[in-house]
């Protein structure tokens, strides 16, 4: 343990004194959300869009989970109920009521918000292990009320959702138009999230996340903030979760399912946890494994579960944690 | 026949002897998290999947070997149970200076793995498992039909969980365990074997989950996925019932299964989601769980 911690420090130590720009923002973060965009904006014409928007809305689900664990410490095994009710609430807006894409975004977005109120409010009365377990829980109700409501269309889901206009005006129909909403969305995202660690707010979060008992001493109110990290985070995942069923027209059963819950985990831990860019990276790669790999069934199953175990045992930082070591950059 | 609001006594009673097998697996699923929890400090999140390898156990050596219920009933377990050491041995152990979250995580990821690799073999539509002929048929109790099969799934799931208990509470070995659980390092120092002792506990805590997979193998077919839902529900009665408790958390199994049967007859469409409230409620009125202690 002691090593980790200094590792930690010695890693956080050059950020203080890094240079930073009109943003407050470390010139080589900077300089990798600028490569990040630029990826993204030449993306589309060279790699399938389809699959550059599902990565780009689990890389912001990955990161609204981050925002909880890596920076509030708390593990939450289902965070698939806020990604999966805004999906099928977004859904169901734009399908049965004709809402246009971004208000039916935006209601996907506000139910999950309002949902990881309710479930946070009543889960950070436990703690740790204990907090897991209800999260997943709660999630697992979330499921079960899918399966029977009635208007989420039960195993078949919600299916051909609309893609609308946007505004009513940006026919969102082919994929290259809907590529650059999505893109404007999680880019948008990852900033407002990077905001928020780097914020008062994120510091305080961090400092219950090392020490709640002293963060308390001090005279902050923990539960208040784990409460708010965790409605954000709720937040977040829910918009990615409504952007998806925009892009793939769909809401289904898998959106809410404790597999999805385990995947954010896996993308988060295999990235990084509590690095601001390793849940884009993880994310990237479980989705490409799970693209190239579909046709081998149950397998996927199993290397998702290989990559937890190896990535517990040996690999604890994730990619991005390793290469932020090797460069001595926080990134 | 008389009927209660407007029920038929055998629906009643049909889904309140239903609500009691499930609880008696909740029982001893999550007698065997507590105790695991209780020594190591993790949630073995493998736990769903160690009772379907049970129920696969025995169906393999029925199948293969020919070895009928009754030896599964105890060989099934011990090999699982021995699997489980072997886990606890090579990976688990390495886990136990770190935050306990990444216990949580690398069972997640074993779960994943062994319910994939049967998932592979076996498929995912389930394969029968024959009710032994001894326990074939039923008993006319005059207000119900009672299943023979099923009467033994409570009793002897009732048996084990009280056994466990009178071994924990009330033996030598299981004040050693007590002790361990209080204060491991201490205990280490009076010349008893800690480690060795964690392994054992992780060991028959799996064993447990293997036993009720052996006895869910007739009453629900033996598939890959049996055990991924039910560990899920477990959780949220370990929750409700806090884990400091052996006694806890068998009346709470029990308690549960038999509040679920009861939805099933009044309002059917809530019974998947009652646990669920009732964890809500009780995280609201008494956050350290019915039996558990306050951290």
């Amino acid at each position: 343990m002691a090593a980790d911690t200094r590792t930690a420090t010695e890693v956080a130590a050059p950020a203080i004194t890094a240079p930073t720009n009109a943003m407050g923002m470390p010139r080589h973060h900077l300089l990798i959300f600028a490569g990040l965009l630029a990826l993204g904006l030449v993306g589309p014409f060279v790699l399938y869009p389809v699959f550059l928007m599902k990565v780009m809305c689990f890389a912001l689900f990955a990161c609204a989970f981050n925002l909880l664990l890596g920076y509030g410490g708390l593990l939450s095994f289902g965070h698939a109920a806020y990604f999966g009710s805004a999906s099928y609430v977004s859904a169901y807006a734009a399908k049965a009521w004709g809402l246009t894409p971004e208000l039916a975004i935006l209601l996907g977005t506000t139910t999950a918000a309002v949902l990881g109120l309710v479930f946070g409010a009543l889960a950070i009365r436990r703690q740790g292990i204990y907090f897991a377990m209800v999260t997943l829980a709660f999630a697992q109700m979330v499921f079960f009320f899918s399966v029977q409501a009635p208007f989420t269309g039960g195993e078949d889901g919600i299916q051909s959702v609309p893609r609308g206009h946007l505004f009513g005006l940006i026919d969102l129909g082919p994929d290259r138009s809907l590529y650059f909403l999505v893109l404007a969305i999680t880019f948008l995202g990852l900033l407002l999230i990077y905001r928020i660690i780097h914020s008062p707010f994120g510091q305080v979060l961090k400092a219950i996340r090392d020490n709640e008992p002293r963060s308390i001493s001090l005279g902050y109110r923990a539960n208040q903030y784990k409460l708010a990290v965790f409605v954000l985070s709720a937040t977040l995942a829910g918009l990615a979760g409504a952007t998806k069923a925009l892009v793939f027209q769909l809401a289904s059963l898998t959106d809410v399912y404790w597999t999805m819950s385990g995947e954010v985990v896996l993308m988060t831990l295999l990235g990084g946890m509590g690095t601001v860019f390793g849940p884009i990276v993880g994310a990237a790669v479980v989705v490409a494994m799970q693209n190239y790999l579909a046709t081998f069934g149950a397998w996927v199953t199993i290397i998702q579960g290989v990559i937890f175990v190896v990535s517990v045992l040996l690999f604890r930082e994730g990619i991005i944690g390793v290469l932020g070591r090797w460069l001595k950059k926080p990134l | 026949m008389f009927e209660l609001l407007g029920i038929p006594p055998q629906a009643l009673f049909g889904q309140l002897l239903l609500g009691l097998i499930n609880g008696s697996f909740y029982a001893l699923l999550s007698l065997g998290l507590a105790i695991i929890f209780g020594l190591l400090n993790i949630i073995n999140f493998t736990h769903g999947a160690q009772y379907m390898m049970g129920a696969f156990v025995a169906w393999m050596l029925l199948n293969y070997l020919g070895i009928n219920y009754w030896a599964a009933l105890v060989l099934a377990p011990v090999i699982v149970g021995i699997t489980g050491v072997i886990i606890e041995r090579l990976l688990i152990s390495r886990l136990y200076h770190l935050d306990h979250l990444y216990g949580l995580l690398l069972t997640f990821g074993l779960a994943l793995i062994i319910q994939g690799l049967f998932r592979n073999e076996y498929g995912i539509s389930g394969l029968p498992y024959q009710i032994p002929s001894q326990l074939s048929g039923g008993m006319n109790l005059g207000f119900m039909f009672l299943p023979n099969y099923r009467g033994w799934v409570v009793v002897a799931s009732l048996v084990v969980c009280l056994a466990t208990w009178f071994v924990i509470e009330k033996t030598r070995l299981g004040a050693y365990l007590r002790a361990a659980t209080e204060n491991p390092t201490l205990v280490g120092a009076f010349g008893i074997n800690v480690p060795r002792l964690i392994t054992l506990t992780y060991g028959f805590g799996v064993a447990l989950a293997a036993f009720a997979g052996v006895l869910a193998a007739p009453i629900y077919s033996v598939n890959p996925n049996m055990g991924a839902d039910l560990i899920i529900v477990v959780f949220a009665v370990v929750v409700i019932g806090g884990m400091g408790s052996i006694l806890g958390s068998i009346v709470t199994g029990f308690g549960l299964g038999l509040i679920e049967g009861l939805t099933r007859v009044f309002y059917p469409e809530g019974s998947a989601v009652v646990i669920f409230v009732i964890m809500a409620i009780v995280l609201l009125v008494k956050p350290a769980g019915l039996f558990g202690r306050a951290a």
